[in-house]
């Protein structure tokens, strides 16, 4: 059973190093879907969250770890 | 075929190769810890359960994926993939900064020895077994990683040979380097390696997850290369931004 907990963990941190940066990207990608459902007629808006929200995160989360 | 088309393929293998290399590196490592404590027979033993287990999951996942909807497969695969490819950029960034430190194989290797020298000495009557269990471990781990990646950029998009193929290429390239020097390849600079996955992940990833989302990027395929683009660039202002004292040299 400890196995299969540790072999979980381990696939679990495949995607998820920082908590606050997966869960920054996840929120990213709720707002892009969110502007789709709101702006069909905008759609490539959905896009320009997406692209610029995922750089300003990374960047973001960059310069925090290296302040600390 | 159209440019695009080269581009995205080009662009598949070459990240789907150079992620296998840094996988196969560290798996590479722990195998040769355990062949140099408990000899080749549980390392090799370890190492082709471990290649076992992949294929199966190999076996059984990949056609199931052909039942999920394109659009469905696009969105959970693209977010996955930023996330992965994300997370490698992020460490890659800050190690490249010296925020934290370099991954070192010589010290990942004698660590694992060391490891396994004080399990033997525990665990005398299961000392192969434990050896070969550490060998499948990193096969495994390392090996799952190598299979996320293969699957995940060549998903829904007829790319699962070429990606596989580059994936093999790579893991031989680097399991005959390994059997011909008998060491870790302390010199390959992962640093480097991670750093380009990582771009070329996040891209895909964004890519990926627009497409799933319904967003039409201008130019199709070819959108992926600006990503690249754009996660590069970031990437190295990022490492300037960061970067602390006295890092002279970059791995």
């Amino acid at each position: 059973m400890s196995a299969l907990t540790a072999l979980l963990r381990e696939l679990a941190g495949l995607f998820v190093d920082d908590g606050s940066l997966a869960s920054a990207i996840l929120a990213i990608v709720a707002v892009a879907g969110i502007c789709v459902v709101l702006t069909p007629n905008v759609p490539l808006l959905a896009g320009a969250v997406l692209l610029l929200g995922c750089l300003a995160v990374l960047l973001a989360n960059v310069l925090r770890a290296a302040r600390r | 075929m159209t440019t695009a088309s080269f581009a995205q393929i080009g662009s598949v293998m070459t990240a789907v190769f150079l992620a296998s290399l840094v996988e196969a590196v560290e798996a590479l490592t722990i195998v040769l810890a355990v062949a140099t404590v408990r000899g080749w027979r549980p390392a090799g033993l370890g190492a082709l359960a471990g290649l076992g287990c992949l294929a199966l999951i190999v076996v059984v996942l990949g056609p199931a994926l052909q039942y999920v909807p394109l659009h469905v497969l696009q969105l959970a695969i693209g977010v996955l993939l930023l996330l992965f490819g994300v997370r490698w950029l992020r460490k890659a960034i800050l190690r490249a900064a010296g925020v934290i430190p370099l991954h070192d194989e010589a010290t990942a290797f004698a660590a694992a020895t060391a490891e396994l020298h004080e399990q033997g000495a525990r665990q005398m009557a299961h000392a192969d077994w434990l050896a070969a269990l550490a060998s499948l471990k990193a096969v495994l781990l390392e090996g799952l990683e190598v299979v996320f990646i293969v699957i995940a950029v060549s998903a829904g998009r007829g790319l699962l040979i070429p990606a596989s193929l580059s994936a093999v290429a790579a893991c031989l390239l680097v399991a005959g380097a390994g059997f011909i020097v008998y060491r870790p390849l302390a010199r390959v600079p992962e640093n480097k390696l991670k750093f380009a996955v990582g771009v070329l992940l996040s891209a895909f990833g964004l890519f990926w997850t627009g497409e799933g989302l319904g967003v039409p990027w201008p130019g199709a395929d070819l959108a992926i290369v600006v990503f690249i683009a754009l996660f590069l660039a970031l990437g190295l202002a990022a490492i300037a931004l960061a970067r602390r004292p006295n890092v002279e040299t970059i791995r």
